[in-house]
């Protein structure tokens, strides 16, 4: 190989090398396992010990409420009825969420909203949520699907 | 109505398949009548595209609920202007949008070319319109938008649904800015598909010299121009519709459309590469297939709910469709990649690693990392699925992490490739060009450090800007100069006319400090802060920097489709009272009741005062959220500054009026070398 061509490996690699390190930091920096409450659940113990997840649901009826500073609901599978004296857990695969970032709120959360919430596990099983992304406009368009347009099916 | 549109569909779809069998035909049998029938077909086809989009745009005027689409996307109330952008609001219409700019882009381009590369036009005809004939059969079976609604009765037949009013378009998309950015979006594109044709065709036909980059040099330059600033529209319109004081959240939805925008870039820079010095013939090739690729998979990224976004479609079953014809046309280029190996020869040698062609080399090395970057973070979590069933998501940090440094890099690269020359660049023109730029930009680091620019990304990338900056502007002032000294020109008149003479090196310089400018706006982002007021009352207030606001009002207000409740907040600066803001808290009517913020937005060139206000319960007292982001008005301006650059760079050079002499022919191709 002439020595040209070996300069142009050698600074590409330099530079990939360095850009797939970056990369790792940035990884390790922002990986967040994505989950269901189902399969929150299922993982166990291990759920205590991730650093960050995304648990992603349809926010309960009437279940938000503000404490302080902070907004409490609960999230749980798709048009869950909500029984009497109910409280969250992993009997109706239901998650007790306590937001407490500090991202204001986003526009599409409200109740049957599907909503991901970043944050960690808590020991007393409930999830403390540091970022909300809800996803207003999939409900919207299921409504849709279900409705107006279920000649497509 | 609909029936009248399911009808130009039907047509399309029939004209597609005659126009690319008599195109094929035609230049086997060297029938010329029969490849002039076939590119009329190609413009037939776009004629009923066309007549496709605008029935649909007549059943969103005339309110009619009947049509599944309609009934879904608008409502009675909903203005003009939005009954028009529904057209491309939802899954269905944005996809006949899609076909429409590519029939469009079809016609002009075959019509365009018709006397020219007669080799080569049936071919591009072929390609084009497969697309578009892949486009109609989705319309056709599988997302139509003539679709008239209709109710499934339990264990029933499907009856017919024809509602009194729709359910309106989703609050988020009444904005005049999603009136401009989805077709600018889609005409960028879509634009791929020509180049990408003509590549193609280069390859069936064995002819694989510059012809097609020269023939669809304006194409790309002006595709990838608004593609840039439709990506640009898209930030805007996050920024002050979406409410979290920023535009770039390293959402698939936006990922899918930088995607082929940095391939784009990567291809824009080496195809020069080979009208120069006949070399990376292989890679043009496969730089334009993987950008169109890019752009069609972005299309689907968006839409088949592979991958979940905050501001996708609705999930969908065309991804399987998408993905199979994205296999059909990447193994279909491969093969004819491979099979053309031998005439894919590079005429020339790599040069010194200090050289021009060393500089567009590192320019795609880094584009395409940084391409694969952003692919690979936006697909792991289906990734990480398929290898071992846990979905593991990576947030803006890997994104960041990547791409801030190889963005500083490719600023570096704006500077300085286009002052070295071709093969070696001496040490003595090194110094001559960038000692002192380098010396000033160094120099201004230590002041901006003092002032608190502690940020080193933040820092490098201001320094970089200041550095690119001067050696854009001294290359403008030393060209006028000359130009003045030898034309006895005045100084302004000769940096017009050096422009206007060499569109494309000129051009390009003004696009370069677009992004100068937009470095400057970024970099003020590693600056903003965020305070977040929870029920604030009238008459309380708040300072941040040298900023204080004051809640003076709280009231309610009716728009034409939606009831707004808002506050006003008086924006004072060191004291002295500068602006009213108005943020506004929406309830559209319709079946959604969602609420929307509607941001008030204090833009400065230095910084902008972002206010939120998410409504109040008792009209006393509400919630506020307040951002402080530096030099995000750079941003924008920097975009602007692209976009004149990129419209300079696609005028035709105009020959000096004054002179009559014509350049010699070692004149014009020197200009050519020149041109970056």
């Amino acid at each position: 190989m002439k020595s040209k061509q070996l300069k142009f490996l050698i600074g590409s690699i330099a530079i990939l090398v360095a850009l797939v390190y970056f990369g790792y930091q940035g990884f390790n920096e922002s990986m967040s396992y994505f989950q269901t409450v189902p399969e929150l659940y299922a993982s166990g113990d291990k759920a205590f010990d991730r650093k960050s997840i995304k648990v992603q649901g349809e926010v309960i009826k009437g279940s938000i409420r503000r404490e302080g500073a902070a907004t409490v609901f609960a999230i749980g599978p798709t048009d869950f009825k909500v029984p009497e004296g109910f409280t969250p857990g992993p009997e109706t695969q239901t998650l007790a969420i306590r937001y407490v970032g500090s991202d204001a709120i986003p526009d599409t959360f409200r109740d049957y909203a599907s909503a991901i919430v970043t944050g960690r596990m808590r020991k007393d099983g409930t999830f403390e949520g540091t970022f909300i992304q809800a996803q207003c406009a999939s409900k919207y368009e299921r409504e849709n699907a279900a409705g107006v347009t279920a000649a497509n099916q | 109505m609909a029936q009248f549109g399911q009808f130009a569909l039907a047509i399309a779809f029939i004209v597609a398949i005659y126009a690319i069998v008599a195109s094929l035909i035609g230049i086997r049998a060297r029938n010329d009548k029969l490849i002039a029938s076939g590119r009329n077909a190609a413009v037939c086809n776009c004629i009923a595209i066309s007549t496709a989009v605008f029935s649909l745009g007549y059943l969103f005027l005339t309110n009619d609920f009947s049509v599944a689409y309609i009934a879904a996307h608008s409502s009675i109330d909903l203005p003009l202007h939005f009954k028009i952008s529904s057209i491309w609001g939802g899954q269905e219409g944005s996809l006949l949008f899609w076909s429409w700019i590519l029939t469009v882009y079809s016609a002009l381009v075959i019509i365009q070319n018709r006397n020219r590369h007669r080799a080569m036009m049936p071919y591009v005809t072929a390609v084009l319109t497969g697309t578009s004939l892949f486009f109609t059969a989705m319309h056709l079976f599988v997302a139509n938008p003539f679709k008239l609604g209709g109710i499934q009765m339990p264990g029933g037949p499907v009856s017919l649904f024809h509602p009194n009013d729709g359910a309106g378009l989703n609050p988020l998309l009444q904005d005049t800015l999603m009136v401009i950015h989805p077709p600018m979006l889609y005409a960028g594109l879509v634009g791929l598909a020509v180049p990408y044709a003509f590549a193609i065709a280069a390859l069936i036909t064995r002819q694989l010299g510059d012809t097609w980059i020269r023939t669809t040099r304006r194409w790309t330059m002006a595709t990838w121009g608004i593609l840039g600033i439709g990506v640009l529209l898209g930030g805007n319109w996050a920024y002050h519709e979406l409410g979290w004081g920023g535009f770039w959240a390293w959402d698939p939805v936006e990922n899918a459309s930088l995607m082929p925008w940095l391939i784009g870039t990567a291809f824009l820079h080496s195809v020069m590469v080979q009208e120069k010095k006949g070399m990376l013939k292989i890679w043009n090739v496969v730089l334009i297939v993987a950008a169109y690729t890019m752009s069609i998979f972005g299309t689907t990224l968006t839409r088949s709910g592979l991958v979940d976004s905050v501001h996708a479609f609705a999930k969908s079953d065309i991804g399987g469709y998408f993905m199979a014809f994205i296999v059909v046309t990447v193994s279909g280029a491969a093969y004819l990649i491979l099979d053309r190996l031998p005439y894919l020869k590079a005429e020339n040698q790599m040069g010194s690693i200090v050289s021009r062609e060393s500089s567009f080399l590192f320019n795609n090395l880094v584009l395409l990392v940084s391409c694969f970057a952003v692919l690979w973070g936006t697909m792991f979590p289906v990734l990480s699925e398929w290898w071992n069933g846990n979905k593991i998501t990576v947030g803006a940090p890997f994104f960041n992490r990547v791409n801030v440094p190889i963005a500083i890099f490719l600023l570096f690269l704006t500077g300085v490739g286009p002052l070295l020359a071709w093969r070696k660049a001496s040490t003595n023109s090194l110094k001559r060009n960038f000692l002192i730029p380098a010396a000033i930009a160094l120099a201004s680091g230590i002041p901006l450090y003092l002032f608190g620019v502690n940020h080193f990304y933040a820092w490098l990338s201001l320094v970089m800007s200041i550095f690119v900056g001067i050696i854009i502007i001294r290359e403008f002032y030393k060209g006028a100069q000359a130009r003045a000294y030898g034309t006895g020109e005045r100084f302004h008149e000769a940096i017009v006319n050096l422009t206007m003479r060499n569109t494309r090196r000129y051009g390009g310089y003004i696009i370069h400090f677009g992004f100068v400018l937009l470095f400057i706006g970024w970099s003020g982002q590693a600056f903003s802060e965020k305070v977040r007021l929870p029920e604030s009352r009238i008459g309380s207030h708040f300072q941040i920097h040298q900023f204080d606001l004051r809640v003076e009002d709280m009231g309610v207000r009716q728009g034409p489709n939606y009831a707004a409740q808002y506050a006003s907040v008086s924006l004072y600066e060191y004291g002295r009272k500068i602006a009213m803001m108005s943020p506004e808290w929406r309830k559209y009517g319709g079946r959604d009741q969602q609420g929307t913020t509607e941001v008030a937005i204090h833009s400065t060139l230095k910084s902008d005062m972002y206010l939120v206000f998410q409504g109040s319960t008792d009209g006393v007292s509400g919630d506020f959220t307040i951002y402080y982001n530096p030099l995000v008005m750079w941003v924008w301006i920097g975009g602007a500054v692209l976009g004149i650059g990129t419209l300079i760079a696609l005028l035709p050079n105009r020959q000096t009026a004054s002179k009559k002499r014509q350049p010699s022919k070692a004149e014009q191709t020197e200009e050519i070398g020149q041109a970056v």
